[in-house]
Formats: C-alpha cells, structure tokens, sequence
C-alpha cells in the first residue's frame, strides 16, 4: 500500500500499481465508467471502425516498412518483392492498401454523423476540431503512401500534387524546388515521403486521436437525439439515458467490427483493385518521368477537391478554393446557428441544404475521376458553388428554419 | 442514410466500370490461372517465343515451378542453359539496342496482365494484320502503331484489315462487333488452335502478374468462412445478452 491508499481499494499486483499510475482510474473514466447515451444507432459504428483500421494501417505499416526500399531505383521492384517473396507478403500489403481506401470510408461516414446529429455544436467544438485536423493529417499521409509504389501514377500524381504550391505567388516556383529536393520529383522526394508517412505524420495522427478521444470524454458523447444526457442524472450522478460504454458498447461495437471485416476481408483478399479505384491499373507501371500519363487522376478519396481545383479556371485560385473546402469544415460548429443540433428535430431547409451538400460531394467526387469536358466542369463549378453555400449560408438558414421542440430525455 | 448508402455505391460500381474501361478491348477474355495445363503450355510458349526480347523481371522460374507442380527436369528444359532456378526471367537481348531496333526496348511483361488487362493481352495477340506503311510491315488493331513485329505471324498466319461495317441501329446501341480480319496467308495453326495458344500465354501472364492471387483466394475462403459463420453469430449474441437489461 502506498502512504496513502488509492482510492478505488485495489490490492495486490494492480493495487501496488494504482498506488504508482492512474490505471484503474483510466479505465474507469474512460471505458467502465464511461456513460454513453443508450441510443446510439448505425451511424455510431464509425467511430470505433476507425480506431480499428489505424490500428491495421499502423500494423501492416511496420512490416511493409521492414521490406520496402525507398528509394526510386529500387521502390517499384521492393513492392513487387514484398507481393512474391515476402511470406503473407501480398496480404499484409493488401491490408494496408485497402486500409487506407477503408479509412477514408469509414471517416466520411463518421464525419457525416456528426452533420446529421449536430456533434459539432457547443459543447463539442474542440472534438470537431481535432477531427478535422485528423482527417487533415489523413489526407497528407494517404497522399504519402500512394506515392511511395513509385508507379506511374503515384508518381504524376505526386508532380500534380507538388506543383500546386507553384501557384503560390512570388515564392511557388522557389517553394516547389524546396519541397520536391529537385526539379522534378526524384529520389530525394520519394525519400522525405517515406520519412513523412512512416513516422511524421503517423505520429501527429495518434496524438491528434488521443485529443480528440480526451475531448470526447470530458464533454461525453452527443446522440441521435441531440439531447444532453447529463442533464438529467440519478442520485448517483450517473446519467439516467447512459450506460457504461464497457461492456455495453464494447460488445456492440465487437459485432460492428465482424460486419465490417467481412466486407472488408472479401476486398482484401478477392477484390484488392476494385477496379482500379483501390489500386489504379498505371500503377502496375514503373514511374517513368519521361512519359506522362494521357489521363492523370487522384485516387478516390480525393476526387471531390481535384474536381473543384480543375473547375476554377485560375490555378492560384483553384488550389484556394480546394484548400478552402476542407478549411472551411473547421468553422462548422459557430456556422450553425440552429436551436436544435439533431436532424430529426430540423427544419425542412436544412434538411434540403444537407440532401444538395451530399449530392454535390458524392457527384463531384465522380467528375473527379473523369476526363474533363465543357459539360462536366461546368456541373463541377456548379457543385463546387453548392458545397460552398450549404456552409457559407448555413448562419443565415438555420436561424430561420421551423425546428421542431427537442425532448427531454432520448427516445429509442 | 439509406440514400447515402445506395448513391455512394452507385459512385463506386459507376467509376469502377469507368476506371477499368480505360480503352476499348477488341475480344471479351477471362483468364484462369487455376488452370495448371494451360499455365505451363503458357510458360512454354512464352520461353520459347516471347523471352527473347521480353523479360518478366519478378518471376522466379522455380516460384512458377512450384506453383504449377513442373518436376525439376521439366523447368531445366524450360530455363537456358545459363539460368539457375531461382533466377528471373531475364530476356538475353541488350536493352539500349533493342531501342534502337525496335524504336523502343520490348517491355518487361511481368505486370502487363495487370496494368493492361487480360482481355487486352488477348486481343493484342490476334489483332496484328498486314500494313506496308509500317516498318515490320504489321501493324495491330489492338494497338494502333505497335512497334513489335507479329512474331507469332508463322503460327497465326497472316490477316487483313477489312473495311469496318457499321450498324446504325436505331437505338444507337453497339454490341461486340467481331473485327473485320480477312485471312490471306495459312498459319502452321488452326484459328481455334491459335486461339487455344494465346489463350494459355495469357492465363500463363495472368499468373505471372499475380504468383499468389490463387493462394489469396484460399485463403479469403477460410477467412470468411470464420467471419461470417462465427464471428458474427457469436458477437451478435454476445451483443444482445448484454442488451437485453438496457431499456
């Protein structure tokens, strides 16, 4: 025992522990004891969907790093090695592979929960904020790992990618040569990639979950109701709509997890291209810097920004408008204006906005991945304007939409 | 939510079709690469007439052995002399002249079922035709401009480019229209051999591209087989015994 015993009255190994460490108060306040609304339905699998696939990313990472040579003599041949010679070698790259696509499916989802329940609305600010540094950090460290295969099309399209910073004014030529070590991409960029996907940016995520996971637990969990469970609570201080999140939601989410792996496992194993949007088909192809590809294109995940680069003709302004459309995810909370956070208690506008937003990310992320004509950039510019709109009018909107009266406690 | 779902796999399966079509392909073609006979007649063939020029720089000879059950005695006539079994497949043509003979060096074939598709390696083998404007005095409908001359012209035999025939129906509707190849020079093969041929180089490539997709596929079995038949039920039941006190 220590000087003074621990207040939750351990003894023994985990005792003498809780007199040194926090442990069994960690686990208290963030697993046994802490409450979640009791409501949470199919939206609130996403979450816990992408802590999982980090930690495959974060897996399959290290073992692909202890094979692959990054290097561009020896980066396309490494990968290859890594698919024939390397014992589960094409498994554990498939993993990681298909991870990345997955990670972006599940944080799309994820964050639109939070459009549809109003997570981002005050007291929950900071978790919103975080997110969106993680879905930030996220696209730096997908973009990272397309490039390092060092196939075709990883490479155009990091050149494409890079080149952007060349439309900043008076520095951007200079700036391009900076980051690139080179005039054109090389060896030297493909090894500062490396570096910056396998520990920079890795590094910055985990930490970036810890906050966000931190920030969630000092405020608690928002709901499909919208409703404050901590504001009604029973003689024990215990919310009266929550329950402890283990084993309650650890057991739900453990069944999310299964449907997930098996969708996951069938693209893993039977479908790992899928049709050349997981694994683009010029990337079967060794970079090759004196021959540019007739048709370059991101990979999915980023379509809906390229397509908004490509829709404004200036180039300056075009890398603004596309920054600015992931930027502007991050004022979100003090946009809406709405006294209700969830949809179920909206008004029909913004029931409207949010159907229009949608479609303008799911069609701008499809003229994203197609060869440009007048008629779909101009539904790109189109889009682009409504994507804009749902956020830059949503002050205005959502003071004046008819919401319904929220409920006290959470319905089931 | 339902709504999101339906649209976002529609994005999908819509730029998936998409992304694979990239050109059009000339013959419909499936490879199997479980198809032991056919992978070694393929190996064969590819020794022996593809190796000259084209390398598969990431296929080991004994990896192919060893996955398409070839005795050591068969895959030492397969190798040349100089090859050990675990060796590349490494064409003994210098590069830099290649280039210069063939306007470029023939290229490693290793990926090529995989970044071109199967169906189009197919359709490039039976679609190079007579053209007196081009240096090897062939050219390839598959590939307009191909700089490789048709090699396998003594088995194939030789073909025509005839004029195309268009239908104009009423729907605007086109569906795979045979090319117009008109025969003018017997190859030593049959067309439903040579089809048989490249067929098998093709199912050998297929291979070739992806040594272990047979064994993913096994393996993806018995992985979901688990998921879906065990792990699901029992985390399913797990979840409602537990939920079954929350009201």
């Amino acid at each position: 025992m220590g000087i003074v015993a621990n207040p939750h009255k351990t003894t023994g190994v985990l005792g003498w522990i809780d007199d040194r460490f926090p442990l069994t108060k960690m686990w208290k306040d963030h697993v046994s004891e802490y409450y979640a609304p009791k409501n949470f339905n199919f939206w609130y699998y996403f979450g816990s969907l992408a802590l999982l696939v980090l930690v495959n990313q974060l897996l399959t990472g290290i073992f692909l790093t202890m094979h692959y040579k990054p290097s561009a003599d020896l980066a396309f041949g490494s990968v290859e090695y890594i698919m024939r010679d390397v014992p589960w070698g094409d498994l554990i790259r498939y993993l990681h592979s298909t991870g990345a696509s997955a990670f972006f499916i599940v944080v799309y989802l994820h964050m639109y929960r939070g459009l549809l329940y109003g997570s981002y609305r005050k007291p929950r600010e900071l978790i919103w904020v975080f997110g969106c540094l993680i879905y930030l950090a996220l696209m730096a460290e997908g973009f990272f790992g397309y490039v390092l295969p060092w196939g075709q099309m990883s490479y155009w399209g990091a050149q494409v990618i890079i080149s952007l910073f060349g439309a900043i004014p008076v520095v951007g030529e200079d700036l391009v040569i900076w980051i690139q070590g080179d005039f054109v991409p090389s060896d030297a960029t493909l090894n500062r990639i490396f570096a910056l996907h396998v520990i920079a940016i890795p590094f910055v995520l985990v930490g970036l979950v810890v906050a966000h996971l931190l920030a969630l637990h000092e405020v608690g969990s928002n709901n499909p109701d919208g409703v404050e469970i901590k504001k009604d609570k029973d003689e024990n201080g215990v919310p009266k709509d929550g329950i402890p999140f283990h084993p309650y939601y650890t057991v739900k989410d453990l069944f999310g997890v299964s449907v997930f792996l098996a969708i996951f496992l069938t693209i893993v194993f039977f479908l790992p291209e899928v049709g050349g949007l997981f694994l683009e088909k010029p990337n079967f192809q060794e970079a090759n810097p004196a021959v540019t590809p007739e048709h370059i294109a991101p990979v999915w995940y980023f379509t809906p920004f390229y397509a908004m680069l490509r829709a404004v003709p200036d180039k300056l302004f075009g890398v603004i408008t596309m920054f600015g459309a992931v930027l502007i995810l991050f004022v979100l909370p003090w946009l809406d204006r709405s006294p209700v956070k969830s949809i179920r208690y909206k008004g029909p506008i913004f029931k409207i906005a949010l159907a229009l937003f949608t479609v303008s990310f799911v069609v701008l992320g499809w003229l994203g991945l197609q060869a440009p004509t007048e008629g779909k950039t101009l539904a790109a510019q189109v889009f682009t304007v409504i994507y804009f709109l749902f956020f830059l009018l949503m002050p205005i909107y959502s003071k004046m939409d008819k919401t319904k009266p929220e409920p006290a406690r959470v319905t089931s | 939510m339902n709504r999101l779902i339906i649209a976002l796999s529609m994005l999908l399966t819509a730029s998936a079709v998409s992304a694979a079509g990239g050109g059009h392909v000339l013959y419909p073609f499936e490879p199997d690469v479980k198809n032991t006979a056919s992978v070694q007649r393929g190996a064969k063939f590819f020794m022996n007439y593809c190796s000259g020029c084209h390398s598969m720089e990431y296929l080991r000879f004994n990896r192919l052995a060893q996955d398409h059950a070839i005795p050591d005695d068969l895959l030492s006539k397969l190798m040349f002399t100089t090859d050990k079994p675990g060796e590349h497949i490494i064409s003994a043509m210098p590069q830099e002249r290649a280039a210069a003979w063939f306007g470029q060096a023939p290229p490693d074939l290793t990926l090529t079922a995989r970044l071109r598709g199967a169906d189009w390696v197919y359709s490039f083998l039976k679609s190079f035709y007579l053209d007196d404007s081009k240096a090897t005095g062939t050219n390839n409908l598959q590939l307009p401009g191909a700089s490789m001359p048709h090699v396998l012209g003594g088995l194939q035999g030789y073909q025509l480019l005839g004029e195309e025939e268009h239908h104009d129906d009423a729907g605007g509707h086109h569906g795979p229209v045979e090319p117009p190849f008109e025969t003018v020079v017997e190859g030593a093969l049959s067309a439903k051999e040579y089809d048989g041929m490249v067929a098998d180089l093709v199912n050998f490539m297929s291979y070739a591209a992806e040594p272990g997709k047979a064994k993913m596929h096994d393996r993806g079995f018995w992985a979901l087989l688990y998921v879906i038949f065990i792990l699901i039920p029992l985390t399913y039941a797990i979840k409602r015994e537990f939920w079954k006190d929350v009201h």
